[in-house]
């Protein structure tokens, strides 16, 4: 019965505020009222508290404060009998759960508590613990567009360990991303996990949050700025970020073993987000729906059914291509490493010629699904030799012939450039680089599983015929294994990807007369629009000008449409009637235009995804760059994630703007402000993986060797210390005219 | 009921309380209302709404076994004429009552804002804020009592205001107030509406029976849109917001050894003083000094609800309990203010040593101590009274204080209904609709309105409330329908045992009985907070004419209960009326307020005398509403969503958006 429910929740909110409170005075008696915390890498304060009630808690004085509005949610539990009611009540005491559970883990967090490091069979294991700003960000993003369609939060302990494996197995299978907390009498699945061998990580998509129930805040806080960051939503519109997370973020709780107060308390916090909790045992359910999309509270005992009544319950449906390889295929599996030991396949990297080629072909020449694997006799006993133990190292020309009555070559690298995804995600499979720089491995464990050469090919089939669908009819894969036969092939593929490199070349704003709009991230961030040129990426960095055709090709109503670029009203500025149109009828109205070229005058705006950010410096007369995933100082005294908080959700903000990383090297880049000559700072990685480009591009602008002028973090964090270095060097931006 | 039956029906109760103390009267030979009504009968020509007597050349009394049309006034009014006049006259004094009933509490409101008076603070803030929301008032940098203050002058601009529309028209639906305005049916201001429904009805002005009953329309709305809105609200501003409470309902809430003191009528202004004057330690010991153990303060008809629903003060039942009360023998004093006490009550306490005592200068009773009550001074009238009360104890002889009493569970108020789905946060009526949606709930029924001796008290109220919430109807009931419900035991969250299986199982996720008190007859207006809620939430159509939603009055006697049927029409509900019909002389009349409403406002009023035909009614209704919505047809233990599983696909459709971020292609 659900007042059974009520008067648990209600208790263990009581409970979790006296320890909360508990915690939170050790962190005082330790530091002082005035001490200044902050959840490693965060802009967003406690992000829960922040999210619920607009409160910038930043001391821990300030933490009394918001224990004070989380008491301030507690009720008395119901009576047994002509009890008052009790649904509204229990759930604000789930919410001051989350609350106090925020509290002390932040006071866990003064007092050098978190991240637990615990013990685990013999040596030391750190959970994750915080989930930076960083990671919401890397990963966010495919949570809230659906690519990882859903995320579970396991709380306890399978009864087995072979079922905690079981379980989790079939999470990854499923693409959703699954947090780890809370224990049964010290032993929790997260154990159980280590105890099979099973990786545990972000790229395996098995987090281990910490040990116990209440470490499940942590994945509640992610949530929280899910709808901050992504969803535009105000710290203090609780209604608005729960009702986000209700109806993009699809999310559940998983209690494995029995419930008890605290369990119950944190599910009714989780219930105001939307999120319905289903347990292994016999519990009282909650079938009505409302605050939840469907049932907020299901009992399934049955271990087989589990996932699935999840996915249900949370009303999702999970449609994942079927790759015909004997190992597990998905996202879970790509950011696996295969170490040189484990190896019993590789090719490429350098050691053996290879390469991979799409190419385009006349239906009447492809028979649909064939894979060939083309290899000699010497080369097929090679084969046959491999072992554990014994690597075979052979060059591969991996060729894949497409045709279809809507493919044209442009699209050929498109499709291309998704290998490496498609490869990636079998187990025990590694991709890296592309053309005819690339590198496969297969490892041992594969190998044992069933899988072989030949398989590399029915991944890329399958992959290609089902996401390609409009453009692509038929699709025939080769595999050519020796090494005078790949050699050949690879002559014509370097043929063919110089005549690309041409024609992307001669692809500029000015010789074609479309441009391609992308709407895809107004899920989000309801008024943004990337207008996509040849010379300008989407900021996130996933969309040139030939995808975006592609694109349009597959899905011709979809979110990327052709933009007729009309009349140019600014070449400098990079101005045109038909894109100045498009953007203000599809910003609803909002944005009036834009300028492709200028960060300064009415410049693009941002969704919240973007690789890099540009802001201007004012006192340096130019701009600085930062990518996501560099979490140090910056010259203007923010980091990525603070500067990210003021650029994000669809408006114009001159001298701010999120970038694709690829524009800093573009000829258009911020043309009307200068260009590349007016970046003085960029941390030193960015520099690295840009640097050949930065080297042509500079010579290009007259200014060769202008890539050690761009000052970066080695050499200064602060604007002081940067004008410094910059008037040693001689910066251009010193002396150009005056950027205001 | 045949008339061979009604002469020899005898008044009574399913009450048990009131049946023991109708055995004492009749040993004793009180008379009662029961009694009177026995030897009373109505008189057939006007209980049909048959009799004109609104100038000297009648009364015309225009009912023929030849049909409508067979007579003629002597000023050649239609039978149709007169009985839309009638009607139209009892809700014109219906919405005045209500009306002038606000009208005092919005003084008392500017009173308080201005600091004239100490006995009175805004209470509720968040109240405030949010009605002054509704008129664009800024608050910003105000204090609550400058807010108070402008909210209170807005709002008192509704009852002399001439053009224009009044305050609360604003929050309904769109589609409602666009549908008002073309039709015209907006009120200008409240007491401009009712002077000229007055003025419309007298002899030789409006004679067209559709237009005398638009007018009435308008008349209503100005009602349950302004006068009892801000009885409602501004209630609740002054003393709270109503939540869930628990407290008794029965005339055995009298103490043996208590002052026993009833408030009985309607305002809340000065019963909530004597709530305050009762708890006093000054007065209890006073109380004690004169042999008693304590005061306790017994509230009946509305201004029972009132303090009951904000203070958990007990009731002793609604209108038709007010003599029954005296007969006790326990009570030292009655307090009354105004509507729905009868005179009769100067009568009965002759016989025992209750004081009955009137405090409004709109209502004195001959025989009744007078005292008079002022906002201004409120607090002192008040321990006045208490005083007189506690004064009386001593005279006091034989008591018999029934002994049934059952425990409720009231205080729904609209804000509270909101929070009960989803807590400070999430509170929104989402689950109500989905209930609606999946058929757990099938629909939604207001069982309102009076008592009335001419049928069991109590009876019909029972009969309803019991079946529809066994078919899955969620009730919300106010006024004296709640006592009925309350007296019975059907307020309690057990009662949940009684419902349907779905009813059940959203009772059971919430908390709730399947029978929600939502207060005073004035708090009709909390009722069309909800539906409107419940309309724009979404799912149910867009509008309250499209909710499966029935309002039922199944012993009404008031000219209350008939505005309040009006405007419920006017905003979209089906209402039921049950014992007599004051239409039934004109069949032009009937079709003008069924059909020719549910054209025009999508709803309509008809008045049912039999309680299996009421129920049938509402369940017909409220099923006619599920299938114009195109809900799944309700079967009892058979409900549910077909869920939908959103797949990439439809979550592209959806917020017209892929896999953004991961290029074409990707994974
Ligand atoms: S191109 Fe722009 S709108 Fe499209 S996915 Fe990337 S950031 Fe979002
Ligand atoms: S108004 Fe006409 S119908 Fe009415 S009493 Fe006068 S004469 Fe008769
Ligand atoms: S319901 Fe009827 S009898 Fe009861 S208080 Fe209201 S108007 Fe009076």
């Amino acid at each position: 019965m659900s007042r059974h429910i009520a008067a648990a929740a209600i208790r263990g909110s009581h409970k979790i505020a006296a320890e909360a409170a508990e915690a939170l005075n050790m962190a005082i008696a330790a530091k002082g009222d005035d001490y200044r915390f902050e959840f490693p890498d965060t802009a967003f304060y406690l992000p829960h508290i922040f999210g619920m009630t607009g409160m910038k808690v930043e001391t821990l004085g300030q933490m009394k404060d918001a224990l004070d509005y989380a008491k301030g949610m507690l009720s008395a539990e119901p009576a047994q009998e002509e009890y008052l009611p009790y649904l509204g009540e229990t759930l604000d005491a789930g919410q001051a759960t989350l609350f106090a559970e925020e509290i002390l883990l932040a006071s866990r967090y003064v007092l050098g508590l978190e991240p637990v490091v615990e013990k685990i069979d013999g040596s030391d294991f750190t959970y994750n613990g915080f989930i930076s700003d960083t990671i919401l960000r890397d990963l966010g993003i495919q949570l809230v567009d659906g690519s990882m369609p859903g995320f579970a939060v396991i709380i306890g302990k399978a009864p087995t360990d072979e079922i905690a494996v079981e379980i989790c197995r079939d999470l990854q299978q499923r693409n959703i991303l699954t947090f780890l907390c809370g224990n049964v009498d010290g032993d929790s699945v997260t154990k159980q996990l280590l105890r099979k061998g099973v990786d545990l990580g972000w790229d395996a998509r098995l987090v281990a949050l910490g040990p116990e129930t209440y470490h499940a805040l942590y994945a509640g806080d992610w949530a929280c700025r899910g709808a901050l960051t992504f969803g535009g939503k105000k710290g203090g519109d609780a209604l608005s970020v729960l009702k986000y997370n209700k109806d993009r973020i699809f999310a559940f709780a998983m209690v494995l073993g029995p419930m008890n107060d605290l369990i119950w308390s944190t599910g009714a916090g989780a219930i105001t987000y939307g999120f319905p909790a289903i347990c292994d045992t016999e519990v009282p359910e909650i079938r009505p729906t409302g605050v939840c999309t469907y049932e907020h509270v299901v009992s399934q005992t049955d271990h087989k059914k589990l996932v699935d009544t999840c996915i249900e319950t949370r009303g999702l449906k999970i449609t994942i291509t079927k790759v015909p390889v004997p190992v597990a295929y998905g996202p879970a599996f790509e950011g696996e490493r295969i170490r040189k030991e484990d190896t019993v396949f590789e090719f490429g990297g350098q050691k053996t010629t290879s390469f991979e080629w799409v190419t385009t072909k006349e239906l009447s020449e492809i028979e649909d699904g064939r894979i060939e694997v083309i290899a000699s006799a010497e080369t097929l006993a090679k084969i046959e030799s491999a072992a554990p133990g014994n690597t075979v190292r052979l060059p591969m020309g991996l060729v894949i012939d497409v045709a279809g009555r809507k493919m044209n070559p442009d699209f050929e690298p498109v499709i291309e450039r998704k290998l490496h995804d498609y490869v990636n995600c079998a187990q025990g499979v590694w991709h890296m680089g592309q053309r005819d720089v690339n590198w496969m491995r297969i490892s041992q464990q594969a190998f044992g599983d069933g899988f072989r050469i030949k398989h590399l090919g029915d991944i890329v089939y399958v992959m290609v015929k089902n996401k390609f669908p409009a453009i692509v009819d038929k699709v025939q894969v080769k595999l050519y294994l020796d090494d005078d036969k790949v050699k050949e092939m690879q002559e014509q593929a370097r043929a063919v990807y110089k005549a690309r490199n041409e024609r992307v070349a001669s692809l500029t704003d000015e010789t074609v007369d479309t441009f391609y709009s992308c709407l895809l991230c107004q899920s989000f961030a309801p008024n943004h629009v990337c207008v996509i040129s040849p010379e300008r990426l989407g900021l996130c960095g996933a969309y040139n000008w030939l995808d975006a055709r592609a694109a349009y090709e597959i899905d011709p109503t979809g979110p990327n449409q052709p933009v007729a670029k009309g009349e140019c009203t600014d070449p400098v500025k990079g101005r045109w009637k038909g894109v100045d149109g498009y953007v203000f009828q599809t910003s609803h109205q909002t944005l009036e235009g834009f300028s492709a070229y200028s960060i300064m005058d009415a410049p693009m705006t941002s969704c919240g995804c973007f690789e890099c950010i540009v802001a201007l410096v004012p006192e340096a007369n130019g701009f600085m760059i930062v990518n996501r995933g560099y979490t140090g100082m910056t010259p203007i005294g923010m980091k990525f994630s603070t500067l990210a908080g003021t650029v994000g959700g669809g408006v114009q903000a001159p001298g701010f703007g999120g970038i694709g990383k690829y524009f800093i090297t573009s000829r258009k880049f911020l043309s009307a402000d200068g260009g590349l000559k007016r970046v003085v700072w960029m941390p030193k990685s960015l520099k690295e993986a840009l640097r050949e480009d930065l080297i042509r591009r500079s010579e290009e602008e007259g200014v060769p060797g202008f890539i050690d002028m761009i000052c970066d973090e080695t050499i200064a964090e602060d604007s002081e210390k940067m004008l410094e270095f910059l008037s040693e060097k001689g910066h251009p931006a010193l002396t150009m005219e005056s950027i205001l | 009921m045949s008339e061979e039956k009604k002469e020899k029906r005898k008044a009574s109760s399913i009450d048990p309380c009131a049946v023991d103390l109708l055995k004492y009267a009749e040993e004793c030979s009180i008379q009662t209302a029961f009694s009177r009504s026995d030897s009373l009968k109505p008189c057939p020509i006007g209980a049909e709404g048959a009799c004109c007597k609104i100038c000297a050349m009648g009364p015309c009394r225009l009912k023929s076994k030849d049909g409508e049309d067979a007579l003629k006034g002597v000023c050649g009014a239609s039978l149709a004429t007169v009985t839309a006049r009638n009607i139209a006259r009892m809700v014109a004094g219906g919405t005045a009552a209500h009306s002038d009933h606000a009208r005092d509490v919005a003084n008392t409101l500017l009173a308080a804002a201005e600091e004239h008076t100490k006995d009175y603070q805004i209470k509720d803030v968040e109240k405030l804020l949010a009605v002054a929301s509704n008129f664009g008032i800024d608050t910003s940098g105000k204090t609550k009592n400058e807010v108070a203050k402008e909210v209170a002058e807005f709002v008192l601009k509704d009852f002399g205001q001439q053009k224009g529309e009044v305050s609360f028209i604003r929050t309904a639906t769109k589609k409602r107030q666009d549908l008002w305005r073309e039709h015209k049916l907006v009120p200008r201001g409240v007491d401009r509406e009712v002077c000229e429904l007055m003025h419309r009805t007298t002899m030789g002005v409006d004679t067209d029976p559709e237009d005398i009953l638009d007018a009435a329309l308008r008349t209503s709305l100005a009602d349950g849109w302004s006068g009892s809105r801000i009885g409602t609200d501004f209630s609740d501003i002054l003393f709270g917001t109503p939540k869930p409470i628990k407290s008794e309902d029965s005339l055995g809430a009298f103490q043996k050894k208590h002052v026993n003191i009833v408030v009985h009528g309607h305002e809340p202004t000065l019963s909530e003083m004597i709530v305050v004057a009762s708890e006093m330690p000054e007065l209890i010991d006073y109380a004690k000094s004169k042999g008693a153990e304590g005061i306790n303060l017994v509230g009946m008809c509305c201004t029972s609800n009132e303090i009951l629903l904000r203070h958990g003060i007990k009731s002793a039942g609604g209108f038709l309990n007010q003599e029954l009360g005296i007969l006790t023998g326990a009570v030292e004093a009655m307090v009354v203010d105004v509507q729905c006490i009868m005179p009769a009550i100067a009568d009965v306490v002759k016989g025992f040593h209750t004081k009955l005592v009137t405090t409004s200068p709109k209502g004195r009773i001959p025989g009744a101590e007078h005292i008079e009550f002022d906002e201004l001074h409120a607090l002192d009238v008040a321990k006045k009274i208490v005083r007189l009360a506690c004064d009386n104890f001593p005279n006091r002889k034989d008591t018999r204080i029934p002994d049934y009493g059952k425990t409720m569970i009231a205080g729904f108020s609209h804000e509270y209904i909101k929070y009960m789905q989803g807590g400070r946060f999430r509170g929104s009526f989402r689950p109500l609709n989905d209930a609606i949606i999946s058929g757990r709930i099938r629909g939604l029924a207001g069982i309102v309105g009076c008592n009335n001796p001419r049928v069991d008290q109590d009876s019909l109220h029972d009969y309803l409330v019991r079946e529809l919430i066994a078919n899955d109807v969620l009730v919300v009931q106010t006024g004296c329908g709640a006592h009925a419900s309350a007296k019975s035991g059907l307020l309690r969250p057990e009662t949940m045992e009684l419902a349907g299986p779905g009813l059940r199982e959203v009772c059971e996720a919430i908390g709730i009985p399947p029978v929600l008190h939502m207060g005073s007859c004035v708090d009709n207006s909390r009722i069309l907070t909800v539906l409107t809620a419940v309309a724009q939430e979404g799912g149910l159509g867009d509008d309250i004419s499209d909710i499966p939603v029935v309002g039922i009055a199944p012993e009404w006697m008031s000219e209350k209960a008939l505005a309040i049927a009006f405007y419920a029409v006017a905003s979209g509900l089906y209402v039921i009326f049950g014992v007599e019909s004051p239409i039934a002389a004109s069949p032009t009349v009937q079709k003008i307020m069924s059909e020719g409403w549910e054209k025009k406002v999508g709803g309509k009023l008809e008045f049912i005398p039999g309680k299996e035909e009421m129920l049938a009614a509402t369940l017909a209704h409220i099923d006619k509403k599920r299938e114009a919505l195109k809900l799944r047809k309700y079967e009892k233990g058979k409900f549910g969503v077909e869920k939908v599983l959103m797949s990439m696909a439809d979550r592209r459709k959806l917020e017209e958006a892929a896999h953004a971020h991961k290029g074409v292609g990707g994974v």
